[in-house]
């Protein structure tokens, strides 16, 4: 009966997703006021619709109800329950009605939130979020059904993919979704600006704080699943510039400049078509990052769905939704070109560079993701762009990014002299090598790791320099500012655990028997012993391995080696032993006989940095989306 | 309106046309140009001594699995025990492609994790690679005793796979060779 129900309910999300559009966009341009107010309540009524969909789909997995075809595929009766509700977005069908509901729920927010637009703005809003609706609940109706029922019923289900098994890869999904979804308001924001043909810093400083939102998000979400495949493919790396992890880095990366972007368009009015540009160009590299990973164009370790029906399917919706907002762009963007000038040396010149280097890395991920397609499509065979091609585009464009960031928050908008930019800023430059050095030589580096560790000092350095001008003024600095300083900071971070893991990471692949040690990077492994362990749907060997530095111990690891029943698939679950200053990494491998099992084991410095990073940029969004200027709600015309 | 406004749309129209012609191509299975054709000829230093080459001729007259590997791949170290596994079963010689790699690393990983391949073949720059068709590491081609590519399985091995895709194949084969 609930699966029915939750069928339904779908069906009955797909009318009310389209009256929002039609009420909406229609609305708006009929001046209709009762349209307008229409709006939000059907907005509202989709909402509950996917929700209670959501409940019954999740209703069906928690009591294990297996005459449901999706449940059948991707639980199982010794499933425990918190992963029974993961299982939920574990595969394609659930993934897209969690892809819906998070739709839904940025859709009631801005229904919610809207004071302070005009009433005709946000019913255009809320009507492109509707059109977005219908594209997304149409395609799971026609293609991915996740009610289909199975009669008879399955006596067991074939289990959840033991990847997926994981309290970080639980979360993964959501929170990518919700940043990845976030991006539609933006975009509906961009289109319903050029439906009317206008840009003002209104809507813009009503834009910001949703972009920062569903950055934060993506930012969170890319993080966590950098962390799942560091701690659980059992290879100790932390990316892979697989095509999915580009396809989530790549919005990031759009969204980043489109951040910077809207600040300029905010403060100077200036940049209004490559901003509204780039709110369409996000979005869309969402839905192509959707198309990517479930259209099965791409192989790659993470296409656990693919299929070429809706892969079409996808590419049709991806020609409506993007090919219909640049077209409409084309059209009226050259009407919105404007705004004030400024000089060649000023903070709008910087963020420009800003803008223009996060695009051109954005492309080069593009192009090296795409590649092999193109390659194929023109007959010059499959093959494939190793990381070194991604390595290097990264390490090229961020390296200047990272110098210029110093500069950034201490320019002036529309003018400023390069003798005050430069002015005292010796004493950062001495402090970022001074550290930088210290820390290559600490490291034993080259010239790659001093190039490295000077620049995430110099941006460390440099970026705390408005914050610190408040100390003496006894004031407390806005939240913008805050956020903005410990974005940067995160940056400054992230480039020195990116430069000092990647650069003086230790790995070996050893054989060894209990008793036996092994040294490296001046710890000593000890493996104790190696005993069977049972779990609630796998069998596992686990190590036991003691950690020394010299005399102290410092930690016993638990590796294991898991089997899961079901799908009898061998899992590797590493010993890990993080710090701040470096990562203990003990992964097994094989039993290779006389009682030796493989082992890899891993020392890496500063890994912890890299996320650490990141989640201090995602904190600084999350400060900078609270600032008290874009609570208030009110319009200050410009 | 101005023209250069038009560019972001066209960009999108390139990209629409290459997925369409993508999605036309399911990449889990062989270009159709390799189906039962001879598989790529070639002559490669062996990874465990460079000094001397191998080539694939040298173990055809039975059926023979290429297994395409490399010590960066994380599907290759999911699927070695299966691939450890085939091996001791003595159903069918596995012959490696050690696909862009360290020849240091993949030896390592070898003399640690145990050594499933008959023999393995260094292919450093992914020439090789290339000629097969291969997207990337792991994929497993059936070569018959005549040399011909009769299939190939995209992504790690599993024990089911095994079992379901590849032992049947290779019974079949037999039971056409005899």
């Amino acid at each position: 009966m609930i699966p029915e129900l939750g069928h339904f309910v779908l069906w009955l999300a797909l009318p009310l997703a389209a009256a929002q559009a039609l009420f909406g966009i229609v609305g708006a341009h009929r001046g209709s006021a009762s349209w307008l107010a229409l709006t939000p309540v059907l907005a509202r009524a989709q909402a509950w619709a996917v929700l209670i969909a959501f409940l019954s789909l999740a209703y069906a997995f928690l009591t294990v109800d297996f005459t449901v075809l999706y449940v059948a595929a991707n639980a199982n009766s010794q499933l425990p329950w918190p992963y029974r509700l993961s299982a939920v977005w574990g595969a394609h069908e659930g993934s897209l009605l969690l892809w819906a509901l998070v739709l839904s729920g940025w859709t009631v927010a801005v229904a919610r939130f809207r004071s302070g637009l005009p009433d005709a703005f946000a019913a255009r809003v809320l009507g492109v979020l509707g059109l977005i609706s219908v594209g997304f609940l149409l395609f799971m109706l026609m293609t991915s059904n996740p009610f289909t029922r199975l009669l008879p019923a399955a006596v067991e289900g074939r289990d959840l993919n033991p990847l997926l098994q994981d309290p970080g890869l639980a979360i993964h999904p959501p929170m990518l979704y919700v940043g990845y979804v976030g991006f539609s308001v933006a975009f509906a924001i961009a289109v319903a600006a050029l439906i009317e043909g206008r840009v003002d810093s209104a809507w813009t400083r009503w834009a910001r704080p949703w972009t920062l939102a569903a950055w934060v998000a993506l930012t969170v979400g890319i993080t966590l699943g950098s962390w799942w495949a560091y701690y659980e493919l059992g290879w100790g790396g932390w990316w892979f510039w697989d095509p999915v992890e580009n396809a989530s880095f790549m919005p990031w990366l759009a969204g980043t400049a489109l951040l910077h972007s809207l600040a300029v368009t905010e403060q100077r009015d200036a940049f209004r078509a490559w901003t509204i540009l780039l709110a369409i160009a996000t979005f869309s590299l969402s839905l192509l990052g959707t198309f990517l990973v479930r259209s099965g164009v791409l192989i790659s370790v993470h296409a656990f769905a693919t299929d070429p029906a809706r892969g079409l399917f996808i590419l049709a919706f991806l020609v409506v939704a993007v090919g219909g907002a640049l077209t409409l762009y084309a059209i009226r963007a050259g009407t919105l070109a404007g705004g004030s000038g400024f000089a060649l040396m000023s903070r709008e010149t910087l963020l420009l560079i800003n803008n223009l280097l996060l695009a051109v890395a954005c492309a080069a991920i593009l192009w090296g993701t795409l590649y092999p397609l193109f390659a194929d499509a023109v007959g010059a065979g499959k093959i494939s762009v190793g990381p070194p091609w991604f390595g290097l585009v990264f390490v090229t464009l961020t390296a200047p990014l990272a110098l210029l960031v110093g500069f950034g928050p201490l320019s002036h908008w529309k003018r400023d002299e390069p003798r005050r930019l430069l002015e005292g800023r010796w004493v950062q430059a001495l402090i970022a090598v001074a550290a930088g050095a210290a820390l290559t030589w600490h490291y034993d580096g080259g010239i790659g790791t001093l190039i490295g560790t000077v620049l995430g000092s110099w941006v460390i350095a440099t970026v705390t320099i408005p914050l610190a001008r408040y100390l003496p003024l006894r004031r407390v600095p806005p939240r913008q500012l805050v956020g903005m300083t410990l974005a940067h900071l995160g940056v400054g971070a992230f480039a020195l655990g990116i430069t000092v893991a990647s650069l003086h990471s230790e790995h070996r692949d050893v054989a060894l028997r209990a008793g036996e040690r092994y040294e490296l990077s001046g710890y000593i492994f000890v493996l104790e012993s190696i005993r069977p362990v049972q779990g609630p749907n796998y069998q596992a060997q686990e190590s036991s391995v003691q950690v020394f530095a010299g005399e102290d111990m410092i930690t016993t690891l638990h590796p294991q080696k898991r089997i899961y029943l079901v799908q009898q698939n061998p899992m590797t679950e590493a010993g890990i032993d993080a710090g701040i200053t470096r990562d203990l990494f003990v992964a097994m491998g094989e039993p290779v006989g006389e009682g030796r099992w493989s082992f890899r084991i891993q020392v890496k410095p500063m890994l912890r940095f890299i996320w650490g990073g990141a989640l201090l940029m995602a904190l600084g969004g999350l400060l900078a989306a609270s600032d008290r200027r874009y609570r208030r709600g009110e319009v200050v015309s410009a | 309106m101005k023209l250069r406004m038009f560019l972001p749309l066209l960009v999108l129209v390139v990209l629409i046309g290459f997925f369409i012609v993508g999605l036309q191509r399911d990449p889990t299975v062989l270009p159709s140009a390799l189906i039962d054709q001879p598989a790529p000829a070639f002559v490669l230093p062996r990874l465990d001594d460079p000094s001397r080459t191998t080539s694939l001729d040298e173990y055809l007259g039975a059926p023979v699995l290429v297994n395409v590997w490399g010590s960066w791949c994380v599907g290759c170290w999911q699927e070695h025990p299966v691939l450890m596994m085939i091996s001791a079963s003595g159903e069918i010689p596995i012959y490696g492609l050690d696909y862009k790699d360290d020849p240091q690393a993949a030896r390592q990983l070898l003399a640690t994790s145990g050594d499933p391949y008959t023999v393995t073949a260094f292919d450093g720059d992914g020439r090789v690679g290339i000629d097969w068709g291969v997207y990337g590491a792991p994929e497993t081609f059936l070569v018959d005793a005549d040399g011909r590519i009769r299939f190939k399985y995209v992504g790690p091995l599993s024990e089911r796979a095994w079992r379901e895709e590849l032992l049947p194949r290779i019974r079949a084969l037999r039971e056409e060779g005899s």
